[in-house]
């Protein structure tokens, strides 16, 4: 081990870490947010809609994220859309993930008794209280470990942005590898750091999930 | 360059023959996960302290280490301690124990969302355990859990392309080959993106038909 080649390499293997940061979260929550409204869209809007929609889910779903990002970076601009690396990055990052959120959402909705919905239309309430009101906060309580599960999926899955030259992690780390000749530091810290970015998101999922789930706890504690 | 037909139908029995091991890894790491998930999660939520604490243990590490870096560690470093794997064997257990802690955390979530006033309900009218959870808990959890679970499925068999580090045939290893044998990675990575759809989509036709199957309605 050599641990001064830290220090050499230590700045540019953190400008990877923040590329890769800036990518997973823009590409989650852009994903997140479009997923959402796509699991809306499948259920309040017209069949033509919902149809085309679950197209686009089967279609992005059912093939590697790999693919979509070199049709995107090496073959956009064939059609004139010619974006950079990081650009190309989180826009395959944000439609790549939008679908599985968008099935996380939906299976949340659909645990949602019917009657709740039905009664609280019967009474007045907006659709849009319902979703806030009603249907979210108990949905919360059964995606929070399906989300957490897949925004750690993402994180991993950043290093495949390596393969259009965005400068993250993975690129920073091969680049050490390629010009020390060395394995076992440079891996062993690109290691450390994902894990890192693991254990914080499992630790902010365990707490939304604690604040998600506080009825349920104070519902079996009373009796 | 123009789009040739002909370079995907001259190449397609290959890819063909090396979606069989993408198959392979695929069926037989979604049992492995899903059977070995189910007894993880049963460790997670159940009475031993011992049990729950290395079943975290186990979720973290398994979620926390990139599948990459699990395959490497099986394929090379088991024969070390005298496990000697074969390849395949070593990417099926891969893949799956990886998975195994997904599905565990997706089944916690499904079975926690269960109102308690159900368990307490059909305490108070003295069914069994063992009835509880076979007519009350484990119908509902499958249901509320089953979208999840057919997305991190339909993940494992995207992420079975990572077996070619070990050195089988698979679907992405042998497109890379034939596309540096004939310049078109269009025509080549296109034909395997479609057969990853194909057993993608059947995949999720399985999941909403055991959707509408297990449905309130």
């Amino acid at each position: 081990m050599e641990f001064d080649l830290f220090l050499r390499y230590g700045p540019d293997l953190l400008k990877g870490f923040g590329i890769t940061l800036l990518c997973w979260i823009i590409g989650s929550a852009g994903g997140a947010a479009l997923g959402f409204v796509i699991a809306c869209l499948m259920r309040w809007s017209a069949a033509p809609v919902r149809w085309v929609l679950g197209a686009y889910i089967e279609l992005i779903r059912g093939t590697p994220f790999m693919i979509q990002l070199f049709l995107l970076y090496y073959g956009g601009p064939y059609m004139g859309l010619v974006l950079t690396p990081v650009q190309a990055g989180i826009t395959s990052f944000i439609v790549y993930g939008s679908p599985y959120f968008a099935e996380i959402f939906r299976s949340g909705f659909q645990a949602i008794p019917p009657g709740q919905i039905e009664a609280a239309r019967a009474i007045g309430i907006s659709e849009f209280t319902i979703l806030r009101r009603i249907m979210l906060p108990q949905t919360l309580v059964l995606i929070t470990a399906p989300l957490t599960n897949f925004v750690i999926i993402l994180s991993k899955e950043t290093a495949i942005l390596s393969v259009v030259t965005v400068p993250e992690l993975l690129f920073q780390t091969q680049t050490m590898a390629a010009e020390t000749f060395t394995y076992v530091e440079p891996f062993l810290a690109l290691s450390l750091f994902y894990w890192l970015l693991v254990v914080l998101t499992a630790e902010l999922g365990r707490r939304i999930e604690i604040r998600a789930t506080r009825h349920l706890k104070r519902a079996a504690s009373s009796t | 360059m123009q789009f040739s037909f002909d370079v995907i139908l001259h190449n397609l029995p290959y890819m063909l023959g090396a979606a069989r091991f993408t198959l392979l890894i695929s069926i037989t790491g979604i049992a492995l996960a899903i059977v070995l998930g189910t007894f993880i999660c049963a460790a997670r939520i159940g009475r031993s302290r011992v049990l729950r604490v290395l079943s975290g243990l186990y979720i973290s590490a398994f979620r926390g280490v990139p599948l990459l870096v699990q395959l490497l560690l099986f394929y090379y470093m088991l024969p070390r301690i005298g496990l000697d794997l074969p390849a395949m064997p070593a990417a099926i257990l891969a893949v799956g124990m990886c998975s195994a802690a997904y599905v565990a955390e997706i089944q916690r979530s499904a079975l926690q969302s269960i109102p308690s006033g159900q368990t307490e309900a059909a305490e108070a009218l003295g069914i069994s355990p063992f009835a509880l959870w076979r007519r009350i808990l484990i119908p509902q959890a499958l249901r509320l859990g089953l979208p999840s679970l057919i997305n991190e499925l339909i993940l494992l068999v995207k992420v079975s392309s990572l077996a070619s580090v070990v050195g089988i045939g698979e679907l992405t290893r042998v497109a890379q080959n034939i596309t540096g044998q004939t310049y078109r990675p269009l025509e080549i990575y296109i034909t395997a993106a479609l057969i990853y759809f194909v057993i993608n989509f059947t995949l999720s036709q399985l999941g909403r038909y055991a959707e509408r199957r297990l449905a309130l309605t």
